[in-house]
């Protein structure tokens, strides 16, 4: 009996150690995968960074305005001035089709109200 | 094992036979026994022994190579966890208040030598200098071939550059990483970003530090690692920014000005929506400062901060408004306007004669300098100069930006009563655009404190009050007057209810005195004049309009016209729509068959 619990302790603190060096090494591969992963995000910030940098350089309005004034003739682009603002109302709506004639406005506004 | 037995038989009947006594064989046979017992013991200890040695060898060999591979390798800390993320951009990105950039961060290469690596140092020195034309070849070649050991070749590369010095293949050349601040838009908001240059140097970093502007006001919070992140958000509007230079470029031009500063602010916030200083400076490549001459005619001086004026007319507001605030006067009130005026020995006169007397509302209307000084007296020097200081006139302005610190208003040493009248129209208290700017967003916002400010901030506390809403109201009815049927009637932007008061103040000369034919034109409004969004500040140093016969310098031929188009051109983009008189009834007819 006394060498059977033995052997059981034996092989459970084999189990234990084989478990604890397992574990070991996952975790310091799951650190250096971390690692690498944030020298990716590293690097792909510092890529956005350059991209915004360039998309800033492109966009800058000495630059657009340049470019609209030499493609005026496609583009016809003027500086936004005060009368291009409108009210809502001054805009068309679309016409939708029309399934119900109407002859007589005061007849189509009464329908329904018969008492 | 088998067991021998003390007394075998065999022995014993033969040493029987023999005579002998047979307990001598038991006695025997025990003594074999027991030295066969030791001998066995003995193997056994001598084993243990020697397993516990090897035991004690081996720890011994595992701890003593264990504190060999200390000894040797690098220290490490141990860690529980992956390290978050790196610090990357040194300092932080500036936008507009929209989230546009106005100055980011650039990976680039400096270039050094180690001149005891190189191979053929001539020939470095040559091609180097045919790469970069501001190289002198003949001091390279003595730099790389005499006994120096080190030394820095260019700040920043280009890629371009950079390719063609690797092309030299030369061993003794290297590239150190660098970061360095980028301002993708050029000279836009040139004065507010100020510029960065290089801290310390070393080989593998370099510190870049703000020189000027909100990158030197700013440098501690731009350059905090922990949010190096985040970016710095201004309140200036980048669209706006730029038709505001661009219309302030073309009046400036056109009006043969010297200089020319702009400001657009937002009446209640005191938020700057765009600042402008003519002439300009690229902040990617700032020019050094100037050591001769006079310092505002460098293009680092910053006209709306740093130039402080007497601003003229436009102060006839703050002495109106005290009056009225005081409820020493109402708009109607009857004011003695005899010109000239004579206080002692001192004459004041009106550009021209407005007759004997004028209301209050037709002072400001025709800007009458007698009127306003007759008001000023009766409000008193003590008044006025606490209201003024209330105002923020007395006290540099506390923007954002390094240069803020030279707007110091230049105040009378002794504020007498003669300083009392000149003061309120406008001569003998010089102050910046930006003053005159956040003076007039207090006056007609609805007359709490504005104090001008570069960072957008959506939740700031209102200041606190310097005149009541309805002094305020009354100001932008004769604010609106002026532009509508007064000195200012160029400003009239159809759609958008301009309101605003021109000064026009001789500069003084270098020797004392005033020029004769040198001004400061100054046009201080804002817009929508019943409810005011924004105030306007355009300076022009000394315009002249030379259309007409005669050439024209007041400000309402000059900075008024391009206040005017300012507006125009910036009140669509901010979204401003013009208020459109009511179409009538046209939409409702009667309709009857």
């Amino acid at each position: 009996m006394r060498s059977l619990v033995h052997i059981v302790t034996a092989l459970a603190v084999i189990g234990l150690a084989f478990w604890a060096y397992r574990e070991n090494y996952r975790t310091q591969e799951a650190l250096a995968r971390a690692d690498a992963l944030q020298s990716d995000i590293a690097t792909a910030r510092q890529r956005l960074r350059m991209l915004g940098a360039e998309w800033a350089y492109l966009n800058r309005p000495e630059r657009l305005l340049d470019l609209v004034e030499l493609n005026f003739d496609r583009l016809g682009l003027m500086p936004l001035q005060p009368h291009q603002f409108g009210r809502i109302d001054q805009v068309t709506y679309p016409v939708a089709a029309q399934n119900l004639t109407i002859t007589n406005p005061v007849d189509v506004m009464n329908d329904g109200e018969h008492p | 094992m088998i067991r021998t037995p003390l007394r075998p038989l065999a022995r014993i009947l033969d040493a029987r036979r023999k005579g002998e006594n047979p307990d001598a064989i038991e006695r025997e046979n025990i003594r074999l026994r027991i030295e066969e017992q030791r001998d066995r013991t003995r193997r056994r200890a001598e084993g243990r022994l020697l397993v516990l040695a090897g035991l004690f060898l081996a720890g011994f060999t595992v701890i003593g190579g264990q504190m060999a591979v200390l000894a040797q390798s690098e220290p490490a800390e141990p860690r529980s966890e992956a390290s978050s993320a790196r610090i990357l951009a040194q300092r932080a990105d500036i936008t507009d208040r929209k989230g546009r950039v106005l100055a980011t961060n650039f990976d680039t290469f400096s270039l050094y030598a180690q001149p005891p690596q190189m191979i053929d140092p001539e020939g470095a020195a040559i091609k180097l200098a045919a790469i970069f034309p501001d190289l002198d070849a003949e001091r390279l070649r003595r730099d790389f071939t005499g006994t120096r050991k080190f030394l820095w070749l260019r700040r920043t590369l280009s890629p371009e550059q950079k390719q063609a010095v690797h092309d030299i293949g030369e061993p003794g050349l290297l590239f150190g990483p660098r970061e360095m601040r980028l301002y993708p838009n050029g000279r836009l908001a040139a004065h507010v970003l100020g510029g960065a240059g290089f801290g310390n140097e070393g080989v593998s970093a370099a510190e870049v530090v703000g020189v000027a502007g909100i990158e030197k006001a700013l440098d501690a919070r731009l350059r905090d690692p922990a949010r190096a992140h985040e970016p710095l958000r201004l309140s200036l509007d980048l669209s706006v920014q730029a038709a505001l230079e661009k219309v302030l470029a073309g009046g400036m031009s056109i009006m043969n000005a010297r200089g020319a500063a702009g400001i657009l602010m937002e009446a209640r916030t005191g938020e700057i929506v765009a600042i402008a200083s003519l002439p300009d400076f690229d902040p990617n490549t700032r020019p050094a400062p100037p050591v001769e001459g006079r310092p505002d005619d460098s293009p680092l001086f910053n006209r709306a901060v740093q130039g402080v004026y007497e601003l003229g007319s436009t102060a006839k507001t703050f002495t109106i408004a005290q009056a009225l605030d005081r409820g020493q006067v109402t708009p109607d009130t009857i004011i003695n306007t005899q010109s000239p005026m004579t206080w002692g020995k001192f004459r004041i006169r009106d550009y021209r004669n407005y007759g004997r007397e004028l209301s209050v509302a037709q002072v400001l209307v025709k800007s009458s300098n007698v009127g306003t000084a007759r008001i000023a007296i009766e409000t008193g020097a003590e008044q006025q100069r606490a209201f003024l200081g209330a105002l923020g006139l007395l006290d540099p302005v506390p923007l954002e930006i390094t240069e803020a610190g030279g707007s110091q208003p230049l105040l009378p040493s002794n504020w007498s009563e003669l300083s009392t009248m000149t003061i309120s129209y406008g001569h003998g208290l010089a102050i910046s655009p930006l003053h005159l700017a956040a003076a007039y967003a207090t006056v007609v916002g609805g007359g709490r404190k504005v104090t001008p400010t570069l960072l957008h901030d959506p939740a700031r506390a209102p200041g606190p009050r310097v005149i009541s809403e309805a002094t305020s109201a009354t100001m932008r009815a004769l604010l609106r007057q002026v532009v509508a049927d007064g000195t200012a009637s160029l400003a009239e932007v159809p759609g958008y209810a301009v309101g605003g008061k021109t000064g026009t103040a001789d500069k003084p000369a270098p020797g004392g005195g005033y020029h004769k034919d040198k001004v400061i034109a100054t046009f201080a409004g804002m817009f929508p004049a019943d409810d005011p969004k924004y105030v306007i500040v355009v300076t022009l140093d000394e315009p002249v309009e030379t259309s007409g016969d005669e050439p024209r310098r007041t400000a309402g031929w000059t900075a008024v016209p391009v206040a005017a188009e300012i507006i125009r051109r910036t009140a669509p983009l901010l979204g401003l729509r013009p208020a459109i008189e009511q179409a009538g009834a046209a939409a409702i007819r009667r309709v009857s068959n």
